[in-house]
């Protein structure tokens, strides 16, 4: 291993004849934000929960005919062929699923406290271990240690994703895999939660697999880019490449598209990022 | 049909307040909706969507009145309401809401265009696939029902829809935030070229900025259910007097601009006493905390704060930055 924590090699996903991802290569490092950019439909969405194990024959919820091959490989564990036992101690602990709507994904009867004291003690974390190691996830996503009093539904959506991110780092995630987490936030709620974002990225080395439709958001953040359609990846690179020198016609078309206040007009951004360098 | 009304203001709320039992969502809104294109900004709870329900007249006001024209909305008679729902479309965050899941975009449309006025077959026939193109549909869609369309298809039908019955003004709620960027570019170029060829007003209610600056020339920004700035779209944007337009501006991402910084006050609740914004506000004075700010003139536009001066020096200097 050569500290990828995220290494997909050649994935290619169908469902009967139809391909809907096909990603070459997707690294992710310690301390790296990688976010894969694209509309609905594209497979982005697809391609982050293939790294996780998610995808394929289910019979629950009936999905049939879907095939998955390449190398996936998270932690140093080969996904393709893990159990699953060893697939759910990886992303339980090791790395964090952050969905659109986190409310959803806490338990409206209990209050944040006892999700994350649950949450703990099935990673065998009890006691006083626990309770430190969950006020200090509390206070790395810049909460309110009062918030572990309220239910979900007391709490406001940035709250809620800041706790569910939280969570995961009081169980010890390296990678949090994150599925368009602020789409559902207005906007300055928004500016938060991607604030929360990039300060454990650079102070505890975190790394984290973004999934967005939003361009600018994704620039303020990502370190490097996949550009989607359609199922392929048109276009990949550093983030400030890709967005200041788009060579694919439909990342040119999705840059294009970025609404711009007044004072930044996309002309200028290319400059400002110049003359950055400069200094 | 009394004809268009002198004066270019189609639609206005006059210290409209606004409530649903006994809790109070909109205070005393005034603002008037005009050929030009207004913004309504504010963030979920702001209260933004029940004045677009009172400005449609689908919501009383407590007080205050609502008035199309000259004419209070209450006091409207049957005709009036009739021609006024005719001259007020809405258009909503979602095409599919709009649209009957059985009926094809022809049928919606043409259904629009009966229910205003007597129409011939042919006529209709003609009328729809003129809106169909006026939205930039192509005409082969006339047959799809909403589940055969994407999202940006469904929300150009609601559009031609809303156009069929030759709308004065149409009342637009996040009409783009549930679609793919690129869709979305396309929908505002579909408004911007409706808005300079006919002369159609419109009230635009979204979160967006970015979409305020291309489609409205006023804009009213509000928080807690009021408005605490109003100006000239542009103004507003490049140099904000109220510390929350601000806030709102400079959480926008902007492409290859700087990361955004956490405050960590975003989500605090409006205060009840004072200044309802002062707990989140970076120059919360004494002051703020015991006087509501009153609505003044600064720099051109209608602002409540105290401390709207310092608030425009800042901005100009983070803009030269």
């Amino acid at each position: 291993m050569d500290g990828e924590l995220i290494r997909v090699r050649d994935l290619v996903v169908r469902i009967g004849d139809r391909v809907i991802a096909s990603v070459p290569e997707l690294d992710v490092g310690a301390g790296e934000c990688v976010a894969i950019v694209g509309e609905s439909g594209s497979g982005k969405t697809t391609t982050l929960l293939s790294v996780l194990g998610l995808v394929g024959d289910d019979r629950e919820t009936g999905a049939r005919d879907v095939d998955i091959s390449g190398e996936i490989a998270v932690c140093g564990v080969d996904v393709m062929t893990a159990g699953p036992g060893e697939l759910r101690r990886i992303r339980g602990s090791r790395a964090a699923l952050v969905m659109q709507s986190p409310q959803a994904a806490l338990n409206p009867t209990m209050r944040l406290g006892t999700l994350m004291r649950r949450a703990l003690a099935r990673h065998g974390v009890k006691g006083v271990a626990g309770r430190s190691r969950a006020a200090e996830a509390v206070k790395a996503v810049l909460l309110d240690p009062e918030i572990m009093r309220r239910y979900p539904h007391q709490v406001s959506g940035g709250q809620a994703q800041r706790f569910a991110i939280a969570i995961a780092l009081a169980l010890g995630a390296e990678i949090v895999l994150a599925d368009e987490p602020t789409s559902a936030l207005d906007v300055t709620v928004q500016a938060e939660v991607v604030a929360v974002l990039r300060r454990l990225r650079d102070e505890r080395g975190l790394a984290v697999l973004l999934v967005s439709h939003d361009l600018a958001l994704v620039s303020t953040i990502a370190d490097r880019v996949l550009v989607m359609r359609d199922g392929a990846v048109v276009e990949s690179g550093p983030a400030a490449e890709v967005f200041d020198r788009p060579r694919d016609a439909y990342t040119r078309e999705l840059v294009a598209a970025v609404p711009a206040l007044p004072e930044f007009h996309a002309s200028e951004v290319g400059e400002t990022a110049r003359a950055k360098e400069e200094l | 049909m009394t004809g268009r009304e002198t004066g270019s203001a189609v639609l206005g709320a006059h210290r409209v307040t606004l409530a649903y039992g006994a809790t109070a969502v909109v205070h005393e809104v005034s603002l008037t909706v005009d050929a030009g294109g207004v913004g309504l900004i504010g963030e979920s709870g702001s209260g933004k969507t029940t004045l677009a329900r009172a400005l449609l007249g689908l919501l009383r006001p407590r007080s205050g009145t609502i008035r199309y024209g000259s004419r209070d909305l209450a006091a409207l008679d049957r005709t009036g309401r009739a021609e006024f729902r005719r001259a007020v479309q809405p258009v909503f965050q979602d095409g599919s809401e709009a649209l009957d899941p059985r009926m094809t975009a022809a049928a919606s449309i043409g259904e629009a265009l009966t229910t205003h006025h007597r129409i011939g077959r042919d006529r209709r026939r003609a009328r729809v696939a003129e809106l169909l193109d006026d939205v930039g549909l192509d005409p082969a869609l006339a047959d799809r029902r909403p589940h055969q369309m994407s999202g940006g298809q469904r929300q150009r039908v609601a559009i031609a829809r809303a156009l069929a019955v030759e709308p004065r003004l149409l009342v637009l709620d996040e009409p783009t935030s549930a679609l793919d960027v690129t869709v979305q570019a396309r929908i505002l170029d579909l408004l911007e070229r409706l808005a300079a060829e006919r002369s159609l007003g419109h009230l635009l209610i979204t979160h967006n900025l970015g979409v305020v600056d291309r489609l409205c020339r006023t804009s009213h920004v509000l928080f807690a259910g009021r408005v605490v700035e109003s100006g000239p779209t542009r103004d507003l944007l490049v140099r904000p007097a109220h510390p929350y337009t601000l806030a709102l501006r400079d959480a926008v991402p902007r492409l290859g601009g700087e990361p955004p910084r956490a405050s960590g006050r975003t989500e605090a609740a409006p205060a009840e006493t004072g200044c309802p914004f002062r707990l989140r506000c970076p120059l919360a004075a004494d002051r703020c905390r015991e006087e509501a700010p009153e609505d003044r003139e600064v720099a051109g536009r209608r602002v409540a704060c105290h401390r709207a001066e310092d608030v425009l020096e800042r901005a100009g200097h983070a803009q030269r930055q």
